[in-house]
């Protein structure tokens, strides 16, 4: 694996963050750096796309209205499925994380650009927000009867194994639901690179340049694969939002 | 599964940091970005969110429902329509009934008119041809009678005559119409 490490093309060189802009609020740094250039790619690529494809706002589809629509039925659908029609006041904060994670997924599949999800601090604060709006609606909507999530329908006697379990259940959402995009795009990214870095080195070394397309090869695959978990790992993160958004929507009553 | 993964990474960032050609931490660990980066995500979700929640999905959602509500709309119309067409086509069947049954009514009735101006029409020539017939008769009876009332005469005449040349003898009319009768009543008889 030392292979991907050539000089300036280490595997997780594509992971640093560069400022393009430094940038100071409140004694905090706020400079605009790459990863703040591909949020805003994001957010401008889906907001064009997504806007400009409803301009014509007409009853029969043309192409890119159609490919609009389907996004905006897809996770309507998934919201209906796991919340039901009371989840759809949730229904804007599902389609803006779900767009916004797939979107940010895609463009890290773009050579040279940056994958803004494959670090963890943006992921943690996505689902910190998640589970802040489900706890902050449980409680507003149920009161302390939230908290009869924490309290499985088991005979009294498990109760004091059973609460600290759901409790620790109920923690680690937040902590899966960041890690888990997180990591499938830093290994994924990490993955990818480490065979193109193959295809380098084996290249340099003489000889062993004849299996060198083996490697480009595997990069292929990988590309395609890391497509496909681009696209999962936003539906995940959008389907895991609407199963925990079902708690504070309906209550322990599972 | 989030052990699993958090195990992962701890594999490749223990394996990476030592070769990374920066000095600095593993870039995703590093807290020094994190404060740009959450500033910058805030920021950037939360135009989206807005553009999103206040722009995009309304329009798109105003779209597919006032889709849903058209074909709904021209479903109900349909509908409609084939209710007032089934509802024309029993008027029609209605209306064609009714104009057929009038119609074999009048048939009836100009059939039963003709048919009973027929029968007094028949009625009237028949007792026309009857009164004809009967007069006709009587003028035959009469002519016939007064045929034979002049085969009498043209009979006893010349009887007279016969009796004139035969005889030499005068005879009056009565005796000869006597005599007449009384070869007449012998012939009967006879």
């Amino acid at each position: 694996m030392a292979a991907g490490a050539d000089g300036g093309h280490s595997p997780i060189s594509q992971f640093e963050i560069k400022q393009l802009l430094s940038l100071k609020l409140f004694g905090f740094d706020t400079s605009f750096t790459n990863s703040a250039l591909f949020m805003v790619i994001a957010v401008g690529v889906i907001s064009a796309f997504l806007i400009l494809s409803m301009r014509g706002r007409s009853l029969v589809p043309t192409r890119m209205q159609s490919v609009a629509e389907i996004l905006y039925e897809f996770v309507a659908n998934t919201v209906r499925e796991n919340v039901g029609q009371e989840g759809m006041k949730f229904f804007p904060l599902v389609f803006s994380l779900f767009i916004f994670v797939l979107i940010c997924n895609l463009l890290g599949m773009v050579p040279g650009g940056f994958t803004v999800t494959s670090h963890i601090i943006v992921t943690a604060a996505l689902a910190l927000l998640v589970i802040g709006i489900v706890i902050v609606y449980g409680v507003a909507t149920q009161g302390a009867s939230f908290l009869k999530l924490f309290v499985p329908d088991v005979p009294p006697a498990l109760l004091p194994l059973m609460v600290p379990i759901e409790v620790i259940s109920f923690l680690s959402r937040p902590l899966s639901l960041s890690v888990r995009l997180f990591a499938n795009m830093l290994a994924g990214h990490i993955a990818l690179k480490i065979f193109a870095g193959f295809i380098g080195s084996l290249i340099a070394a003489g000889a062993w340049g004849i299996i060198s397309p083996l490697p480009l090869l595997m990069a292929v695959a990988l590309t395609a694969l890391e497509v496909l978990v681009a696209v999962l790992q936003a539906y995940v993160f959008a389907v895991l939002t609407c199963v925990y958004l079902n708690d504070a929507v309906h209550g322990a009553h599972h | 599964m989030s052990t699993l993964l958090l195990g992962v990474v701890a594999a490749t960032t223990g394996e990476f940091i030592p070769t990374a050609a920066a000095p600095d931490a593993f870039p995703p660990f590093d807290p020094r970005t994190f404060s740009a980066q959450l500033f910058w995500l805030a920021l950037s979700f939360g135009a989206l969110y807005f553009l999103m929640a206040r722009i995009a999905l309304p329009r798109i959602g105003e779209v597919i429902e006032e889709r849903r509500d058209r074909i709904q709309r021209d479903l109900d119309e349909a509908a409609r329509m084939k209710m007032e067409t089934d509802a024309a086509l029993k008027a029609y069947e209605q209306s064609m009934a009714d104009a057929r049954g009038k119609a074999q009514g009048l048939a009836k009735e100009t059939r039963d008119k003709l048919a009973a101006q027929t029968e007094a029409e028949r009625h009237r020539v028949e007792a026309q041809l009857n009164a004809k017939l009967v007069e006709t008769e009587k003028r035959i009876a009469e002519t016939k009678t007064r045929a034979l009332t002049s085969v009498d005469e043209i009979a006893s005449s010349t009887a007279a005559d016969v009796v004139a040349a035969l005889t030499g003898k005068q005879v009056s009319a009565d005796e000869v119409r006597q005599a007449l009768a009384k070869t007449r009543a012998a012939s009967r008889a006879g």
